[in-house]
């Protein structure tokens, strides 16, 4: 690739817990990625219009607080709107098993729960990326 | 020749060499190396009757009480709360039937930040990671049959602590409970939300004014009621080490305390209702060593540094939980044997009260099946281990006291450095918690990756997990709640709400007490969204420098 690959990672609603979104962050920077992070409380339409302002390559949403389905939604929707929905959309938190599948149904191409490392989610952007 | 070196040079050094050390890092999670051994020669300037003392005296590192668990166990008390005040009222009567002896309340993210379910911020939140709690009438609904005279009940809440903490105390009011029966705490520990779990609403200053309000208030209105839990336990969920959970949870505690007395309040008025909670993690005996240290170092800051007089204000008290940081998505049964000795290191190391993590909470809300064997857990090790028998069993081993004073060591050290920044607020503001914390977690992060330290199921012994049960807030939570709160607005008295409002921004404007405006805004059924409004406006809000 010639160029950076740039991605969003982003505290979608009123969740604070940010470890997570702040070390995948770090992990991916270390890794050579261009990494934007938005800091907290991003509604669904602020984390659209960052995506396309930074022309980024992914969006990975960290939600810990149960409320991942609406947020994703949201967000997918919203890159659709844009007619940017070459974007890679993955996430990361306190998912259940069941929403991670209905997750990628509706489009998402990888959650990451508990326990994952920063290294899969490296290889997976290289992966994904690449085939963009 | 000192005979410890003398035991590594002619026995240690010619086994190892024969059979070499284990290749794994040989140091606690807070990154103190740890010998093959520890001696009398590693405590040479320790005087136990200085740096220990006996149960239930000063400087309390071996417990707050003389009899300790031999008196009374630790209050068994699991954090709950989902969806409606219907549905959690009924996870606190089955946990109350299971034996679990007090009751902890988590609230959604809307009540957190203070906003009403029919926010807009609240879409997709609504009774997810907590109950929704926007008025008295769902207060009442939480706590229906339960008798707050007999059950103490503690209060994850921070920014709109007052708020709430009224709201509770109108509802023993209409229940015909005096408020000098009601014991419980709320956490309204706001400055560990700007360091770790960003629960502000207002900025530093606003914020802390309030919890001195609570200072103030309190212990004239609600005696046994602990209107502060000074807590840890989230500075180290954000991934703190040990140490850094312990330094600035105390320099914390030190902040409110000087706020308070500024405000002129005397010490031993407040003090002994100042309460603790701090995370356990998986670093068995550091986390011991924690527990004893905190103690130790609270009791001497209160005594020599503020020259409280009451012993009680001397007194370290604390609620303990298990770490959520440390359970795994992967298989999650597993989290019961991580959760079992996270708790005995709890009560080893002297907690006053306990909640266990459930094993299913790297996955979502735990469901009723998975909390039990969390309260059993306790209760296996209350009933069945013997552990409580005698006071502060470890005392004396050399592993442990050399830790306890190296937790107490650098947690001074910290001190300093804070003190060198200017204090909380300025090291708030400057980043260096964050900075702080960041670099650790990352750190954990990397070794836990790069396979040096090994974390069962995630990074070794790998395999499928199998699905489990689990817990699912249904769509229905929002209509109820909603419900609800379009009835309160519809029927309550709303020239008595004007006022109570009106009122409270009044309070807020003077700097006064804004205890008694929030007790009527309460009973006058203001929700918690209008009450924060009015602070909103008055004190403004914060947002956080973004830094990775």
């Amino acid at each position: 690739m010639s160029k950076k690959m740039r991605v969003l990672i982003a505290k979608p609603g009123l969740d604070g817990h940010d470890r997570g979104a702040k070390v995948v962050a770090r992990a991916l920077r270390d890794a050579g990625i261009e990494v934007i992070y938005t800091g907290l409380r991003q509604t669904s339409e602020m984390i659209v219009r960052a995506a396309i302002q930074e022309d980024v390559d992914a969006v990975g949403l960290s939600v810990l607080s149960g409320a991942h389905m609406h947020y994703f939604r949201e967000v997918i929707d919203g890159l659709r709107a844009k007619g940017a929905d070459d974007i890679v959309l993955f996430g990361g938190g306190i998912i259940p098993d069941q929403d991670i599948g209905a997750l990628k149904a509706m489009g998402v191409l990888a959650v990451f729960t508990p326990g994952a490392s920063t290294q899969e989610i490296v290889d997976f952007l290289h992966k994904v990326v690449a085939q963009n | 020749m000192k005979s410890k070196r003398r035991w590594y040079k002619e026995v240690y050094r010619p086994v190892t060499e024969r059979h070499p050390e284990r290749d794994y890092p040989f140091k606690t999670l807070s990154d103190i190396e740890v010998e093959p051994v520890y001696t009398h020669e590693d405590l040479t300037d320790f005087d136990p009757e200085e740096e220990l003392g006996y149960p239930g005296q000063y400087p309390f590192t071996r417990g707050v009480q003389a009899s300790m668990y031999r008196g009374r166990l630790w209050t068994m008390r699991m954090f709950a709360g989902f969806g409606t005040a219907e549905q959690t009222n009924k996870r606190f009567r089955a946990l109350l039937d299971a034996g679990q002896t007090g009751l902890s309340t988590a609230f959604d993210l809307p009540t957190l930040m203070g906003y009403d379910s029919d926010h807009p911020m609240s879409r997709g939140e609504v009774g997810k990671c907590g109950v929704a709690v926007s008025s008295l009438a769902d207060m009442e609904v939480l706590f229906a049959g339960i008798d707050p005279a007999k059950v103490t009940t503690s209060m994850t809440i921070n920014s709109p602590a007052n708020a709430i903490w009224a709201m509770y105390l109108a509802m023993a009011q209409r229940k015909g409970a005096s408020w000098d029966s009601v014991g419980g705490t709320i956490q309204n520990d706001i400055l560990k939300e700007f360091i770790a779990q960003k629960e502000y609403i207002f900025p530093p200053k606003p914020s802390v004014k309030l919890v001195i309000d609570t200072f103030e208030w309190g212990p004239k209105n609600v005696p046994r009621w602990n209107f502060i839990s000074v807590s840890g336990y989230h500075i180290r969920e954000a991934g703190s080490t040990a140490v850094q959970e312990l330094a600035f949870t105390l320099y914390n505690g030190i902040h409110y305390v000087q706020q308070a007395l500024e405000r002129g309040i005397a010490i031993d008025d407040f003090a002994p209702r100042i309460s603790f909670f701090f995370n356990v993690h998986n670093d068995f005996f550091e986390e011991i060593a924690k527990f004893r240290a905190a103690r130790r170092i609270w009791a001497r800051q209160m005594r020599e540094r503020f020259g409280a007089t009451n012993e009680k204000s001397w007194m370290l008290r604390t609620h303990a939980q298990t770490a959520g940081v440390s359970l795994a998505a992967q298989q999650p049964l597993v989290n019961i044997a991580r959760v079992a000795v996270q708790a005995l290191a709890g009560v080893l190391g002297g907690t006053n009260s306990l909640h266990t993590d459930a094993f299913d909470e790297a996955l979502a809300l735990p469901t009723e099946e998975a909390a039990k064997v969390a309260l059993r857990t306790q209760q296996v090790i209350a009933y069945e281990t013997g552990v409580g028998h005698t006071v502060d069993p470890l005392a004396g081993s050399y592993y442990l006291e050399h830790l306890t004073d190296e937790m107490e060591r650098r947690c001074l050290a910290y001190f300093d450095q804070i003190d060198a920044i200017g204090g909380v607020e300025a090291a708030i503001e400057t980043g260096f918690f964050a900075h702080e914390i960041g670099e650790a977690s990352y750190r954990q992060q990397r070794e836990i990756d790069r396979r040096e330290r090994f974390v069962v199921g995630v990074n070794s012994f790998v395999e499928e997990h199998p699905e489990i049960p689990l817990q699912l807030v249904d769509s229905e939570v929002q209509r109820v709640q909603l419900e609800r709160l379009e009835r309160v607005r519809r029927e309550r008295d709303s020239h008595r709400v004007d006022g109570a409002l009106a009122a409270l921004r009044e309070a807020a404007v003077d700097g006064r007490n804004t205890m008694p405006a929030f007790l009527e805004a309460a009973h006058a059924l203001c929700t918690l969204g209008e009450q924060m409004d009015v602070l909103r406006n008055v004190y403004g809000v914060y947002e956080e420098p973004v830094t990775i």
